[in-house]
């Protein structure tokens, strides 16, 4: 994937969380504070837009252009949990021009571990990382098999959104849903969905498909 | 749902002007989404934010006496490293900056980056966090305690110390005090409405009340029939009490969450005061009204704080906000 791959999965991703953003809102409103996916969508409107004016040229800057973007512009605790992924996973790409599926797969995991520092979060608490980490595991996994960046990003796609639905039944253990407890079990989380939309635009991006 | 807006994704800004109409004395960059009273040399200066929709809180607090700077982020919702950088800036008046955060996980991440960037440029910034709700009774499975009345009693006490040239360590030490001594409980009778959703954000039924609800409608302990304002209050003030006893001098805020008319405000202080007589507390000092709310949410919260001659002191110290204002 080049820079300009790159910038088409910011954009796909923007699109995709634009249009998913009411039933995002309304996950968030089941056991959250109910504003997610406009709080999503305010920040991938703005990273698009900066990312368009910015002359980030290479995959890396691109990727820390929108870390940054979404850190100012999201607020909430997404904000800074999506912008540190994205940092994170840019800064692990450092000037590369071209990334192979190797590099990805590392930048993935940058971010994962980016999520998992900042908001003291690990698999199993209902958040992001239930979609996440499948994901890159299932990267790996892919990867070492000797999948291409199209098989390694749809398996992570996939994967999110197995542990997106494996979400339902766990109990929220960190930030706003917390406080619903045992009311938190039989709903999605809604961070683990706007990752499954990322995720998906990335494996949309990379099969070449995306509008 | 019908509210007094123009249009939803213009709440906040339309919000701003208003009260920088409104408080002249006050400036409020609509750019970076700050109000503030400008810095003070020498003096600490004050810094909170977070979710609109709690008004007076905290923009209100803004004043002598009290904060230099309040960051609303839009509607429930943290505001961003970016505009708490440019606040803490904007009241530097070079003895250091404090944030006074609400424990909410969106609000400490927030903070924290702005505290590190801030000290990246060389400022030095210290925070309080403010974790006063007792509702919350698993801190180690959850985000912790959130933070809600207390912050009102934070606000002002650290803001009078501040006014009277405490350096920054002492600020923040009295902030922490504050907060030890300070513990809330909220029960809501309805939900509110978040303008850009335009629906409720929980169900409730007619004869139901949420006891324990935090300040965006979080739920706290459970769900109990309506029941009359001498119950709810005498429900609130056992979770506080089981926590922290109240048989002492308390200074006690009863607190409108938005929906609820004054009258039934003073309902509640009565049977609040009977309950305190009863156990051996000794009111102090008392606040009754809306100061910070849950937009529309009918339904109160109470918050006591146990005082000591220092805090009430400085509790008693000239304040002049918005929403605060005595002794000048």
């Amino acid at each position: 994937m080049d820079t300009s791959a790159f910038r088409a999965w910011v954009h796909e991703s923007a699109r995709l969380i634009t249009a998913e953003a009411e039933e995002l809102t309304r996950l968030d409103a089941a056991i959250g504070d109910g504003d997610h996916g406009i709080n999503l969508r305010r920040g991938f409107q703005a990273a698009d837009e900066m990312l368009d004016k910015a002359e980030a040229e290479t995959p890396g800057a691109v990727l820390q252009t929108v870390g940054r973007a979404l850190i100012s512009k999201t607020g909430g605790a997404s904000g800074p949990l999506y912008g540190t992924a994205f940092r994170q996973a840019g800064k692990s790409l450092a000037d590369a021009t071209e990334v192979d599926v190797a590099r990805l797969g590392s930048s993935l995991e940058a971010a994962f571990n980016g999520i998992q520092q900042l908001g003291a979060a690990h698999e199993g608490d209902k958040t992001m990382l239930d979609a996440l980490g499948p994901a890159v595991t299932a990267y790996q996994v892919a990867a070492e098999g000797g999948a291409d960046l199209v098989g390694a990003t749809r398996a992570a796609a996939e994967a999110a959104e197995r542990g997106l639905q494996e979400t339902v039944p766990m109990l929220a253990r960190k930030g706003r849903a917390s406080y619903l407890g045992e009311r938190t079990i039989g709903h999605q989380d809604p961070g683990a969905a706007s990752t499954v939309l990322i995720l998906r635009a990335l494996a949309t991006v990379a099969a070449g498909e995306a509008t | 749902m019908k509210k007094l807006i123009n249009a939803p994704d213009d709440v906040l800004t339309d919000a701003l002007i208003g009260f920088g109409a409104a408080y002249p004395e006050l400036t409020v960059n609509l750019e970076d989404r700050y109000i503030t009273r400008g810095p003070t040399a020498g003096k600490v200066g004050l810094v909170s934010g977070g979710g609109s929709g709690h008004e007076p809180l905290h923009g209100g607090f803004v004043g002598y006496g009290m904060l230099d700077a309040a960051c609303p982020g839009e509607v429930f919702t943290s505001p961003v490293p970016d505009q708490l950088l440019a606040a803490t800036k904007a009241v530097n008046g070079g003895a250091g900056v404090l944030h006074i955060v609400k424990n909410y996980t969106g609000d400490v991440l927030n903070f924290q980056m702005a505290a590190e960037l801030a000290g990246d440029d060389g400022l030095q910034v210290e925070s309080v966090l403010v974790n006063d709700d007792v509702a919350v009774e698993n801190s180690t499975y959850t985000a912790g305690r959130r933070g809600t009345g207390g912050t009102v009693f934070v606000e002002k006490i650290v803001g009078a110390a501040a006014e009277r040239g405490a350096d920054l360590a002492t600020c923040a030490a009295i902030g922490r005090e504050v907060n030890d001594r300070s513990r809330s409980f909220g029960v809501a009778l309805t939900a509110n409405v978040i303008p850009a959703t335009g629906s409720p954000g929980f169900e409730l039924g007619d004869n139901e009340i949420e006891i324990g609800v935090g300040i965006h409608g979080e739920p706290g302990r459970a769900r109990g029939p309506m029941s009359t304002a001498r119950e709810v209050a005498a429900i609130a003030l056992e979770a506080i009490h089981a926590d922290m006893p109240l048989d002492d001098e308390v200074m006690v805020m009863v607190n409108g969450l938005g929906g609820t008319p004054l009258i039934e405000l003073y309902v509640v202080y009565a049977a609040v005061a009977d309950w305190l007589k009863a156990h051996g507390g000794i009111i102090t000092r008392n606040l009754v009204g809306d100061y910070i709310t849950s937009l529309e949410m009918a339904g109160c919260s109470i918050t006591v704080c146990r005082m000591t001659p220092d805090l009430t002191d400085l509790w008693d110290a000239p304040v002049q906000t918005p929403a605060l204002r005595w002794g000048r």
